[in-house]
């Protein structure tokens, strides 16, 4: 009698599913992604020519003005500095709602004495804190990241708290019960159990930093993305000012595109499970 | 006599709630050697997990003492190990069964090559050689138990505990683990403490079945079962001695619910 235990069934893993041949699938997927922008660019286009409104120009005015407008020294001089900025307060962001939210969430008084707080400040849209921040700060690239962090931080950070803290029962008298030590049980269990939650607060800081990042830059009108905006707008220079428009819009697909890449791959058994629990 | 392995002296839990306090267990008191396979079983809400998470130092007894080993058990001991009822929310879904199984060894200061070895070990002991790379939720529920067992064993525990590991998986799968668990008790040695509310199968695992009472709870009988060492889910249910013993317990059980057993000492 060597072997304990007997033969047990193969598992009954997801298997992906099979289907048509990959260049197949990939000009669908493009099929799909691009159908619904190429028609409304289209759309967009025949209206232009039909009615002729004053402040919209055609796709094609729009696409010269950003040829001529962000390709090229700009994209240095405002572009960069921008999605630098952007890229700052959100790292920023994202370590400072972690590292503040897992110390909240696993100390219950600090929970009880921030909460009430926290529902204040991040009641505050922040915008209205950017003249503020700014005179404190001057218009320094500093006070820029400074909004954005102070926008960006809560959806992370509020997130973070409530995942640490609902951590299933079981899971962690598993924890204690097999004596992992503290920094274990930080890895191992409550920073993994946390993540969807915070995936999700950081999906949200996105977007509130990318709406900041503007923002800072619209008052006194500097520099950057959004300086530029405003400057195109009280300049009459339609057509830049709409190239404008269409790069934030460039610049949020990236961010997404980005997220989602990094998202799958930490999730994976997250939306395994989620699978297996819909069948 | 082998030597005690853990001894329970007059564990009392109360839970204190805003209406009052609830007495779950009133005074549980037994003895369990080395080597052993012991059996609690009782009516269901006798506060049987209650008394796993004392004797397992996830809580604390509000009188009384549980002792490994002659030691105090004051919070969870190095050297045991539990298996969950609810193995869904035991296993760490973002582990693979490797990752999982692996786990609780990685503060135990061994050598990545003896890590490892304990863990081909644990998960070819418990028939999972095949997955041990998949995670558990690629997994049935019957397997899911295989690795929360395997974690245990890897751990090399002095004692395993197991609150109705089986309650939750179907009746074929829980038969063949239930030959797991007497597998690892009579090849390997374990000291098994194995919760449930099966009688059958309190009869069929255990060298000693522990009936419980009603809450608040005390131990109604301590029963020897004088079954052979060698045991088949056929031919040792279907002796007649198989049967007297569970009717026996299952009477024990009976009683317990209708609170008609008498505290001893009382």
């Amino acid at each position: 009698m060597s072997t304990v235990a007997p033969a047990a069934g193969a598992p009954n893993a997801p298997q992906p599913r099979k289907g048509r041949s990959g260049a197949a699938r990939v000009a669908q997927s493009i099929g799909y992604s691009f159908g619904l922008p190429i028609l409304l660019l289209v759309l967009w286009g025949v209206w232009v020519t039909l009615s002729e409104p004053k402040f919209i120009p055609s796709p094609a005015e729009v696409y010269d003005a950003f040829v001529k407008t962000w390709i090229g020294p700009a994209f240095m001089s405002d572009v960069v500095p921008s999605l630098t900025r952007l890229a700052i307060g959100l790292v920023l962001s994202i370590l400072i709602g972690i590292a503040l939210g897992t110390v909240i969430g696993l100390v219950k008084w600090l929970r009880e004495l921030l909460e009430p707080s926290f529902e204040f400040f991040r009641a505050i849209p922040p915008p209205v804190m950017v003249p503020v921040i700014a005179v404190i700060l001057g218009q320094t690239g500093t006070m820029k990241v400074v909004v954005i962090v102070l926008g960006a931080l809560w959806p992370v950070l509020l997130n973070t708290i409530e995942g640490v803290r609902s951590t299933d029962s079981v899971m962690k008298d598993t924890a204690r019960a097999f004596a992992l030590t503290r920094s274990q049980r930080l890895r191992a269990l409550v920073l993994p159990a946390a993540m969807p939650r915070i995936m999700a607060g950081v999906r949200q800081s996105m977007s509130i930093a990318l709406i900041l990042m503007v923002i800072s830059e619209m008052f006194n009108a500097s520099s950057g993305l959004g300086g530029n905006i405003v400057y195109f707008q009280r300049n009459y220079l339609v057509a830049e000012m709409w190239s404008g428009i269409v790069l934030l819009g460039l610049v949020g697909v990236l961010l997404a595109t980005i997220f989602g890449f990094v998202e799958r791959r930490m999730l994976r058994w997250y939306h395994g499970v989620k699978e297996v629990e819909h069948g | 006599m082998a030597d005690t392995l853990l001894t329970v002296e007059h564990v009392r839990k109360t839970y204190e709630s805003s209406t009052g306090s609830v007495e779950a267990i009133a005074d549980i008191s037994f003895t369990m050697e080395a080597g052993e396979l012991v059996c609690i079983v009782g009516p269901s809400g006798c506060g049987k997990t209650t008394l796993l998470k004392c004797i397992a130092g996830l809580l604390r007894p509000t009188d009384g003492l549980v002792e490994l080993h002659g030691k105090r058990v004051t919070a969870p001991p190095e050297n045991m190990a539990l298996v969950f009822q609810e193995y869904g929310r035991s296993l760490f879904p973002w582990l693979t069964v490797r990752g999982n199984v692996e786990l609780p060894l990685k503060h135990k200061g061994l050598s990545r090559e003896e890590r490892r070895q304990l863990v081909d070990d644990a998960i070819e002991a418990v028939g999972l050689a095949h997955a041990d790379t998949s995670y558990p939720w690629q997994l049935s529920g019957g397997m899911q138990q295989r690795v929360a067992i395997a974690r245990a064993v890897a751990y090399q525990p002095e004692v395993l505990i197991m609150d109705e590991p089986f309650a939750a998986v179907d009746a074929q799968t829980r038969a063949d683990l239930e030959d797991l668990v007497r597998a690892l008790h009579k090849d390997r040695g374990m000291s098994i403490l194995f919760v449930t509310h099966d009688i059958d199968e309190s009869v069929y695992l255990g060298q000693r079945v522990i009936v419980l009472s009603n809450a608040p709870t005390w131990v109604q009988e301590d029963l020897a079962i004088d079954l052979e060492a060698e045991r088949d889910q056929i031919t040792t249910r279907a002796l007649p001695r198989f049967t007297e013993l569970r009717t026996h317990v299952y009477e024990q059980v009976q009683r317990a619910k209708r609170g008609q057993a008498v505290r001893p000492g009382s």
